[in-house]
């Protein structure tokens, strides 16, 4: 096996990994920052999530700052799937179109992402595998399946193979992989870790010793501690486990249902009931019943199943009922684009569920957020007895970010429910007692000592009971929706303002599109004065005491609001309920996020 | 020892000879002879005549949504299994809103008790067909007479294998409370299907035409013979047998659950502390 390499590459000055080296000729390629983007494309089932999840946690724990996003397709074998890494030694928070490395499973792979690798980049195929050859100097072909069977007699290997390849072409050796290795394997036993290991070496020592021209690629420790690596999904199963949820039910349905994988692993171990409904109307009421009873309840779907659960929602709204809701968004409308992305379910949210009750809305930006926000959503449904929801989307659910640590000292948790101490020598308990603030004491059935706990959803009294009278329908309209809003509108946070504090180009962008246009600011700051306006704590907004956003709106020249749909769905909310018009819209509604570059070009039509 | 007037409630607003009243008063009795105390049960209500029972008697009380029994009453039993949980639906709640919970519902079985005001009619909504109609009965919707047939909620339940299945007539409150004893004692899901005449709109199905009918299942049939079970479930007609048609021994779904073998969910502690070693594996 030989390797087709280029001349043309041998001349170029690409910066050497050497043992002399030191910060500052860390500049690869012409960038002023280490900063690459590898693709793993394949088709279903071929491992690309093993792949790509090893390589992303050896970058991470090698201290390299992390972002990865998963492209597939809904289906469980066969046709393209890709798993995109970028990595970089600043902090990285969105995806590139342009390719570094790309590692190419298939034949499709090579023919769709070719023309996305960067003037210098490289791909890494298997001639053998894919049953052709490619003499164009950027591909490396490395006999992945080969290997695999020398050394693992086994071609499944192969994926270990490629892993450890790139690892070899990058220089970064092979102790992390194989503690990675170590703990995928666990339970499939010591000969099958062993040969892993002896195949990823291999594939490692190939790619170090038999491809010159990689050289350009190695890295050099980076000296920083290792990264947490994380998703979306899994930072908010991890914001309700240590929120004390106890209770999930839910009908597994794409993006949402890492919440209930997340959590359902859990559940032995910190005592949680994770229930399988037979649907999301089910799954709604469960999580209602089980609130109702006394314990920490979430559910989570996405938007074909919270379509289901707007009846349920309607009744966590009349029952005063603390309910958590992930919506983990998909391209709707119907079955849409199972496993793709979109924003196009705020303004459904927002009016699901017939009547009128309050509600909360949050839309983290990153992980990190998706933690805090789902702690916080805990923290107001429990507090004002309340619907809350974690609105997402498949981009930030799937991508993983490194963040040096999460702060569980920032978690809050306040037991609001009553039991037989709280309400000793109480008078009698009333479920609906109108109060000052709207929020009537929630007390636990059966722990409450005699008192009991009633409810409905007919219209009730104090007590719980049904009733038609037009005097109590009003007071209780007042309690449970007038008094409560004002109060939570003042639970919610500013909009998070990055960049430029009095510029002239406002980017304005809700949930998952924080990373992207960060970005984009970083880019455009150099020139311009500019800044990122994002919104993750969206409903209600927050009052303007503390910064008037409408006014810094109002003082740019240019303000872009930055939306992941086709109509402008943020924009439209926020005229309804501020009178604020933005008047330039950059829309994506092709079921992916918004890149980089696509998002800069976007918006060189406006700077 | 609870009495009786302590599960008195408010007055009841259904029509006067309502066969609601009877399984109202058979139910307090029941809870009263098998000494649970008010606050040790949690009645689950949909929508309909049926589901203003709680409303009349005094204990915990979750009346929610049209065909949404089911689903609360059994998460409300996981997140407190020291609950005694009833769950009251009618025949157009449980059976048309609710049917997809019902057959689930009896799949994971939990220790919880169904009673279903079965007057095969829409009393709420003023007279349309129900699930449990017969084919042909007429109203205002059904011009023609229902055209379907009628779905058999007790072979449904013993297909399916249902811990507990019984059938009750309002017009005998005596036998009925025994039945409802048997249904709450019983570890399992317990559907305790109620023949109940709707004296306003349904003018075929009356105290009489029931009365005519019903009978008690023989003092020595086997209720643990799952196809002689069915074979009664399908008698329909000139003859209605009531009792417990069904029993197994499936093990309650809570007894399932590793988590609460020890104690109730609601009774388990909160410790964020040792969680932090969670945040530890993302590294």
């Amino acid at each position: 096996m030989e390797f087709k390499i280029h001349s043309s590459y041998k001349n170029i000055n690409f910066q050497r990994h050497s043992s002399d080296s030191n910060k500052s000729n860390r500049k690869h390629r012409g960038v002023k920052f280490l900063d690459y983007t590898l693709r793993v494309g394949g088709e279903a089932g071929q491992g690309l999530q093993t792949i790509g999840g090893a390589l992303a946690k050896v970058f991470s724990r090698d201290g390299f700052h992390v972002f990865t996003h998963q492209d597939y397709m809904s289906r469980v074998r066969g046709g393209h799937n890709f798993y995109q890494i970028r990595f970089s030694d600043r902090r990285v928070t969105a995806s590139r179109d342009v390719l570094d490395i790309l590692l190419a499973l298939d034949l499709n792979t090579i023919e769709m992402h070719r023309k996305s690798l960067g003037e210098e980049g490289i791909i890494l195929y298997d001639s053998e595998s894919i049953k052709k050859t490619f003499e164009e100097p950027e591909f490396i072909d490395v006999p992945f399946k080969k290997i695999a069977l020398d050394v693992g007699k086994n071609r499944v290997m192969a994926n270990t193979v490629a892993t450890g390849a790139v690892l070899g072409m990058l220089g970064m050796g092979t102790e992390a992989l194989e503690e990675i290795l170590k703990t995928a394997f666990k339970k499939k036993g010591e000969e099958i870790i062993e040969k892993n290991i002896a195949c990823a070496r291999a594939g490692y020592d190939y790619a170090l010793s038999s491809c010159p021209h990689c050289e350009a690629f190695r890295l050099e420790e980076t000296g920083n501690r290792k990264l947490m690596l994380i998703n979306g999904l899994q930072a908010i199963g991890l914001g309700a486990l240590m929120s004390g949820c106890k209770f999930y039910s839910a009908y597994p349905m794409t993006p949402s249902t890492g919440i209930m994988n997340f959590l359902a692993s859990k559940a032995e171990e910190y005592e949680i009931i994770v229930e399988q409904a037979e649907d999301e109307v089910a799954a709604i009421n469960m999580a209602i019943g089980a609130s109702f009873a006394g314990v920490r309840t979430m559910t989570g779907t996405s938007g074909g199943g919270f379509a289901l659960m707007a009846e349920g929602l309607s009744l966590a709204g009349m029952t005063e009922t603390p309910v958590v809701i992930a919506e983990i968004q998909r391209p709707g409308p119907a079955t849409g684009l199972p496993t793709r992305t979109e924003q196009a379910d705020l303004l459904f949210i927002l009016y699901a569920g017939h009547g009128e009750f309050p509600r909360v809305i949050f839309d983290p930006g990153t992980p990190k957020q998706a933690f805090h926000l789902t702690n916080k959503a805990f923290e107001l449904a429990e507090k004002y007895q309340v619907p809350v929801f974690i609105q997402s989307d498949q981009y930030l659910g799937d991508s993983q970010w490194t963040f040096e640590d999460f702060d569980p000292g920032r978690l809050i948790y306040n037991d609001y429910r009553l039991r037989e101490a709280d309400l000793e020598g109480a008078g009698k308990y009333k479920r609906h007692a109108l109060s000052g603030t709207g929020i009537s004491l929630l007390a636990v059935p059966g722990e409450a000592g005699k008192h009991l706990v009633v409810t409905d959803s007919d219209e009730h009294d104090e007590e719980g009971h049904i009733i038609e009278d037009s005097q109590t329908r009003i007071e209780m309209v007042r309690k449970r929706l007038l008094k409560k809003m004002p109060l939570i509108r003042k639970e919610m946070e500013a909009p998070y303002l990055y960049g430029d504090a009095s510029p002239k180009i406002v980017l304005v962008g809700h949930g998952s599109t924080y990373g992207v246009i960060r970005e984009v600011v970083d880019i455009f700051s150099k020139e311009q004065k500019i800044s990122m306006l994002h919104f993750s704590e969206i409903y209600p907004l927050p009052e303007r005491d503390r910064f008037d956003y409408l006014e810094f709106l109002e003082n740019a020249d240019l303000v872009v609001c930055i939306e992941n749909n086709a109509t402008g769905q943020f924009a439209k909310f926020f005229r309804a309920e501020t009178g604020f018009e933005f008047t330039q819209l950059i829309t994506r509604y092709d079921g992916r996020p918004f890149t980089v570059e696509n998002l800069k070009e976007e918006l060189h039509a406006y700077i | 020892m609870p009495t009786f007037e302590d599960y008195e409630g408010q007055v009841p607003a259904w029509c006067p000879g309502c066969g609601n009243f009877q399984i109202l008063s058979s139910l307090k009795q029941a809870l009263v002879e098998l000494d649970i105390e008010p606050w040790e049960v949690l009645l689950v209500s949909g929508i309909g005549q049926s589901g203003k029972l709680p409303h009349y008697m005094k204990c915990h009380t979750f009346n929610g949504l049209h065909g949404r029994t089911l689903p609360v009453a059994t998460a409300a039993k996981l997140a407190n299994d020291a609950l005694h949980v009833i769950a009251v639906a009618g025949d157009g709640d449980c059976y048309g809103e609710g049917g997809n919970h019902f057959i689930h519902t009896i799949r994971r079985n939990p220790n919880v008790t169904l009673l279903v005001h079965d007057n095969q009619i829409y009393g709420l909504t003023k007279g349309q067909a129900s699930p449990t109609s017969d084919q042909g009965t007429r109203s205002k919707v059904q011009p023609f007479g229902a055209l379907s047939e009628p779905m058999n909620p007790l072979a449904l339940a013993i297909s399916l294998d249902c811990s507990f299945v019984a059938r009750g007539f309002a017009g005998d409150p005596e036998y009925l409370k025994n039945l409802m004893k048997a249904a709450i004692s019983h570890k399992g899901f317990a559907l305790l299907d109620i023949l109940q005449p709707c004296v306003t709109f349904n003018k075929v199905n009356t105290f009489k035409w029931y009365r005519d009918r019903v009978y008690k299942l023989e003092e020595e049939y086997d209720p643990f013979d799952r196809l002689k079970a069915f074979e009664r479930a399908l008698e329909w007609g000139e003859r209605i047998p009531n009792g417990i048609f069904f029993k197994n021994d499936r093990e309650p779904l809570e007894e399932l659950v590793p988590v609460i073998r020890e104690k109730p969910l609601v009774r388990q502690k909160f410790s964020p502390e040792e969680m932090k070693r969670e945040l530890e594996k993302f590294y």
